[in-house]
């Protein structure tokens, strides 16, 4: 199965342009919430209509505004599961899986296929009921029993965790992970949670403001985010506008230090980024030294944060102090005794220092 | 008591009723997918009845299709069908009068429909009309079916119109609101309270009804709300 989208859409100030191609397996579609993820689903699945682009999938194309080609979603074999499941309120759980089974004409197999994915999805004891009787769990797995009957060369999933509370997140999840293995087509996940996209995806596009980024392997994205939005969106706290020094130095604009890095600098370079692990208490001689107030110390569960603002970065103003501050997250005995106020000297290795582009 | 003003009203209202359910569910249908100018626009045309005094709807109807008028000419010559002065005249004036009520309510169930219920039937395959039938109609059940009530006690008490359009011949066009005000002109006191009381009790009927769906609503949407905070809740 091969997926290959290149559309645009304007939505009042909105832009959205999307390009990417992937196959089987799961891809991620990671970005924050109102930056087109959903919109880019609903183009994939037929329901809303790009401006112009074209989407083909596994050979078959579904839309091209060139050669005026635009699949009805009824034709396109595309799931989509939606934030909210949308299972039909006036229909059973048993008839709303009947709903996937429109295709098939057989009445036997019809029954014998919901039969069956009553089984597969443990709803057992549920046929008759209707959706406002049922769990958030219970819901999603209606809804996606219901799509995988119909058989879908892909399945795309928006935020499937949204509407579930924090304990059965997780639970859903694990259960998730076992029917996406199953599953034979590819899968596009969409999640604001880098979470949920480690964990699920083997591939991700991240996606910034309406724009999508290359699809990159997943520990790739982690490891080594190429750019700016990735890195903030891999969970990287601290970025640093930042300029080439040499080779193998950077100056981090932001925070006015300079580091030695563990590979060599890209002309284009934009930005440095550092995990708020990657930082960790040093002697004043270390290497990429950098002497830090402590503005606030913030007690976690099993870490402590501390926000800390660099004395190189000079004096700023309060929203400049803000942005250019650094958030470090240590272990208790790591951290020891300090105070809001303290002074004290902390480094990062060179191969912890993310080079990013815009 | 010669009851032919009640059959007359209840079949006046029940056919008219009929119309005005397909035609407002199809104005509304139409309005709630245009463009918001569009829309606006066919708001305010087919909204009018609704705000103008039922004699200037009469007059209007009048004007279009009064047997010497281009239109009721027309029907007249081609078809032999008198449209005005007859028991079915009170049909048309009826539906133009109660149709706003009943595209009002439809529009406000359509335009509050999850659009994603209809997104992921088209996904798993299933066929516009379907969907239109089997999952729209169905979910905004309640507020069509207000709608069909309030049109049809509209449709009932309608007076103004109605008496301009179908005019009174006891035994063929009277109704019961326009046969209460010959009852009462002519000084027959009597008659005229018991059709009143008919009336009456016809109404207070159909606003129970109207009560009762839409206290089933209330029951609806105040366990969905519970629901919604329960999961709060436990994040």
């Amino acid at each position: 199965m091969y997926l290959s989208v290149d559309i645009r859409k304007k939505l009042g100030n909105f832009q959205m342009e999307v390009s990417f191609e992937t196959e089987n397996g799961v891809t991620g579609l990671l970005g924050a919430s109102g930056c087109g993820k959903s919109l880019t689903l609903r183009c994939i699945a037929g329901v809303e209509r790009p401006d112009d682009g074209r989407i083909v999938l596994d050979g078959v194309t579904l839309f091209d505004s060139a050669a005026r080609v635009n699949l009805p979603p009824q034709k396109r074999q595309v799931g989509l599961m939606f934030q909210n499941y949308a299972l039909f309120p006036n229909m059973t759980v048993e008839q709303n899986i009947l709903a996937g089974l429109c295709r098939e004409k057989d009445r036997r197999k019809k029954q014998e296929a919901v039969r069956a994915a009553i089984r597969q999805f443990s709803l057992e004891g549920l046929e008759r009921r209707r959706p406002d009787k049922l769990s958030g769990g219970q819901q999603q797995r209606v809804a996606l029993a219901r799509i995988l009957v119909a058989k879908p060369k892909l399945l795309m999933l928006d935020e499937p965790f949204s509407a579930l509370d924090h304990y059965l997140k997780w639970e859903m999840e694990l259960e998730l992970m076992e029917r996406l293995r199953d599953f034979s087509g590819a899968v596009l996940f969409v999640s604001h949670s880098r979470g949920e996209v480690y964990r699920l995806c083997s591939r991700a596009c991240v996606m910034d403001n309406g724009k999508s980024q290359p699809v990159v392997p997943v520990k790739e994205l982690f490891g080594a985010p190429g750019t700016r939005a990735a890195a903030l969106l891999s969970g990287c706290k601290n970025v640093s506008a930042a300029r080439r020094k040499s080779a193998y130095e950077v100056e981090a604009i932001d925070w006015g230090c300079s580091f030695r890095c563990g590979e060599e600098v890209p002309e284009q370079l934009a930005a440095v980024g550092v995990h708020a692990h990657g930082f960790r208490r040093s002697a004043p001689d270390a290497e990429n030294a950098l002497l830090c107030e402590v503005v606030r110390v913030v007690r976690d569960v099993f870490s402590v944060i501390l926000m800390l603002r660099p004395i190189s970065a000079g004096a700023q103003s309060p929203e400049d102090v803000h942005r250019r501050m650094i958030r470090v997250e240590w272990s208790y005995e790591e951290t020891g005794a300090v105070a809001e106020g303290d002074v004290l000297w902390i480094c990062t290795a060179p191969e912890n220092i993310l080079l990013l582009k815009e | 008591m010669d009851w032919f003003p009640l059959y007359n009203s209840l079949r006046i209202a029940l056919i008219s009723s009929v119309l005005v359910f397909f035609a407002g569910i199809f104005a509304a249908h139409l309005a709630s997918r245009l463009h918001p100018v569009l829309k606006g626009l066919l708001d305010v045309v087919l909204t009018l009845p609704l705000v103008l005094p039922p004699t200037v709807v009469g007059y209007f109807l009048l004007v279009l299709l009064g047997p010497k008028r281009p239109l009721g000419g027309w029907l007249l010559e081609t078809f032999q069908i008198r449209i005005v002065m007859t028991w079915y005249s009170g049909i048309l004036a009826a539906a133009v009068v109660s149709f706003p009520l009943m595209y009002r309510t439809a529009r406000g169930a359509f335009e509050s429909f999850d659009e994603t219920l209809a997104y992921s039937a088209q996904t798993l395959g299933l066929s516009n009309t379907y969907i239109f039938w089997r999952i729209r109609m169905p979910a905004c059940r309640q507020g069509i079916l207000a709608g069909v009530v309030l049109s049809f006690a509209r449709a009932l008490g309608e007076y103004g119109a109605t008496s301009m359009v179908a005019g009174y011949t006891p035994g063929r066009t009277a109704t019961i609101s326009t046969t209460v005000y010959q009852l009462w002109r002519t000084d027959n006191d009597a008659l005229a309270f018991r059709w009143v009381m008919v009336n009456v009790a016809i109404s207070a009927a159909v606003l129970l009804a109207v009560n009762l769906l839409e206290h089933r609503v209330g029951v609806r949407k105040r366990t969905y709300h519970a629901g919604e905070t329960d999961r709060t809740k436990c994040e």
